[in-house]
């Protein structure tokens, strides 16, 4: 059984995004949750499958609690860091598609001031310990010294270049003065990606993803009753998760220029039945700017090596070939795990993009890409 | 100045850092089929067994990519800014990571040769190493 068209995001929620919210974690999940399940028309008594996203993200039961739902049927965790939303939506698809519930909502929310801040969280995690003890040691403290070596190899094998890597950073900036709800509003240019500071070669301060506060959240219900529901039908049409070789060290894989999320897209696109020269708007996971071009190549959009050359000449701007991030992505807009990627997507091919709205987008996908190389991919589609 | 991040030992890689405190580096080897692995497993992940036996590295391997910290991560390493790290393919076939040292981060390409030593730090933690091929010193 293929879930290919089986469901669709019926609700989209989102918290204004800033730096020092003054409320915490679970008010920003809840908040972003009471407007996602308003925005499908729902009752929050309604919700009767739950999947919450990150560490930060409050238990399912907080919720049952909180909204008085009656009857929660299906509870899940996706453990994929900044991957975790899209393979949340691939299990609530699953799970309605088998008739174990009716509305799976997809919270998600951040403070970093308490101390979610995703530079130190892995090593707080188990599964990396390896890292932490064989890596942390020596001076490698934060995710963007274990990615930097992927981009420096991708670098030197293929020429890739840093004002290559701009051309990412200005793109989801431009985006995010446009789309009003982001952090980040300064314009930029290549001049200033090239003179911000070198975090850790070759990561530029303009190559890496911000750490702000604010929620979003998903509704998620079976594309047959979506049609009965209060906005425009976004069906989910491919939807899949990958795991990179040697998920718990980058170190150890053979091949560090390949994520995850190169075994999902075959089955994501296969599942579409569709392939990326059908693809009018593209949500990114975009915590460094090479992860970008690594995920445009691991998709398919280009040649693996070929990825700088993509990037060039505003393809990814509005107005480009492949809008990207139209939201400014983690980037610039704000760093909710993915999850303000799907909520973009969703708003895209709903015509509800307001002034970053690509016309007549009707087919886009979103990425998700997590924790040492986690990746996962969903295309949907205006019904 | 801060104190730097220690590593927490198990069971399954104290002969990793016995062997490192005294300079050597050693790798998991299958007691079953022989394949080298690391960091340290339970399990072969080719035959699935779980036997181990432990060897000694040659230290001699070839550049694979490398990263250089300019921003403090940690407040224990602020005097040693910019640092680079260096993933290195051993010889071995298995990959490790280690602090360059004994020439410029500029100087790296991909395939550099370059040999392992560990220094051990004041608070008693072993760091490898990794410097030019050639040109290994005794720091024991």
């Amino acid at each position: 059984m293929s879930l290919k068209g089986k469901g669709a995001v019926t609700g989209i929620g989102e918290t204004d995004y800033m730096r020092a919210s003054p409320k915490d974690a679970f008010e920003l999940q809840i908040e972003a949750s009471l407007k996602a399940i308003a925005d499908a028309g729902l009752s929050p008594r309604d919700i009767d499958g739950i999947i919450p996203i990150g560490i930060t993200g409050a238990p399912a039961e907080a919720f049952v609690t909180n909204f008085g739902i009656p009857d929660l049927r299906f509870s899940a965790i996706t453990p994929l860091g900044g991957a975790s939303g899209i393979a949340a939506l691939q299990a609530a698809v699953a799970a309605i598609s088998a008739g174990i519930c009716n509305h799976v909502l997809i919270p998600s929310g951040r403070n970093v001031s308490s101390g979610a801040r995703a530079g130190v969280r892995i090593h707080q995690m188990p599964q990396f310990h390896l890292v932490t003890e064989f890596e942390y040691p020596l001076g490698a403290i934060s995710p963007a010294q274990l990615y930097a070596p992927m981009a420096r190899r991708h670098m030197e094998l293929y020429g890739t270049t840093s004002r290559q890597f701009a051309e990412v950073a200005i793109a989801m900036r431009e985006h995010a003065i446009l789309h009003g709800n982001a952090v980040m509003k300064k314009p930029i240019t290549v001049e200033d990606h090239q003179n911000s500071r070198m975090i850790t070669d070759p990561f530029r301060l303009l190559d890496c993803s911000l750490e702000s506060d604010g929620g979003a959240a998903l509704v998620v219900s079976a594309a047959e009753r979506a049609r009965d529901m209060r906005q425009p039908v976004v069906e989910i049409l491919g939807v899949a998760e990958g795991h990179p070789d040697s998920p718990s060290s980058i170190t150890q894989r053979p091949d560090i220029t390949r994520l995850g999320i190169a075994k999902a897209a075959p089955k994501a696109f296969g599942m579409a039945g569709v392939t990326p020269e059908d693809i009018q708007v593209a949500e990114i996971y975009d915590c460094f700017t090479y992860i970008v071009i690594c995920q445009l190549e691991d998709m398919g959009f280009c040649k693996k090596g070929e990825g700088g050359a993509f990037v060039e000449g505003g393809r990814l701007r509005l107005g480009g070939a492949l809008p990207t991030n139209t939201h400014g992505g983690l980037l610039s807009q704000a760093h909710m795990l993915g999850m303000n990627h799907i909520v973009e997507l969703v708003r895209q091919l709903r015509g509800q993009g307001g002034r970053t709205q690509v016309a007549d987008a009707r087919l886009g996908l979103a990425t998700g890409y997590g924790d040492l190389g986690d990746g996962a991919l969903t295309i949907m589609a205006r019904a | 100045m801060a104190a730097k991040p220690e590593p927490h030992e198990t069971e399954l890689s104290r002969p990793y850092w016995d062997a490192a405190r005294k300079g050597v580096l050693l790798i998991q080897k299958c007691a079953n089929c022989g394949k080298l692995r690391h960091y340290p497993q339970l399990v072969c992940d080719r035959c699935h067994s779980l036997g181990v036996e432990w060897v000694e590295a040659s230290g001699k391997g070839e550049v694979h990519s490398w990263t250089v910290a300019h921003h403090v991560f940690h407040p224990g390493f602020a005097g040693e800014v910019p640092y680079a790290l260096v993933t290195v393919d051993l010889a071995e076939g298995v990959r490790a990571l280690g602090r360059l040292e004994g020439m410029e981060a500029g100087a790296l390409r991909l395939g550099f040769p370059v040999e392992a030593g560990f220094h051990v730090e004041e608070n008693g933690t072993p760091v490898l190493r990794f410097r030019p091929a050639g040109t290994r010193r005794n720091d024991r």
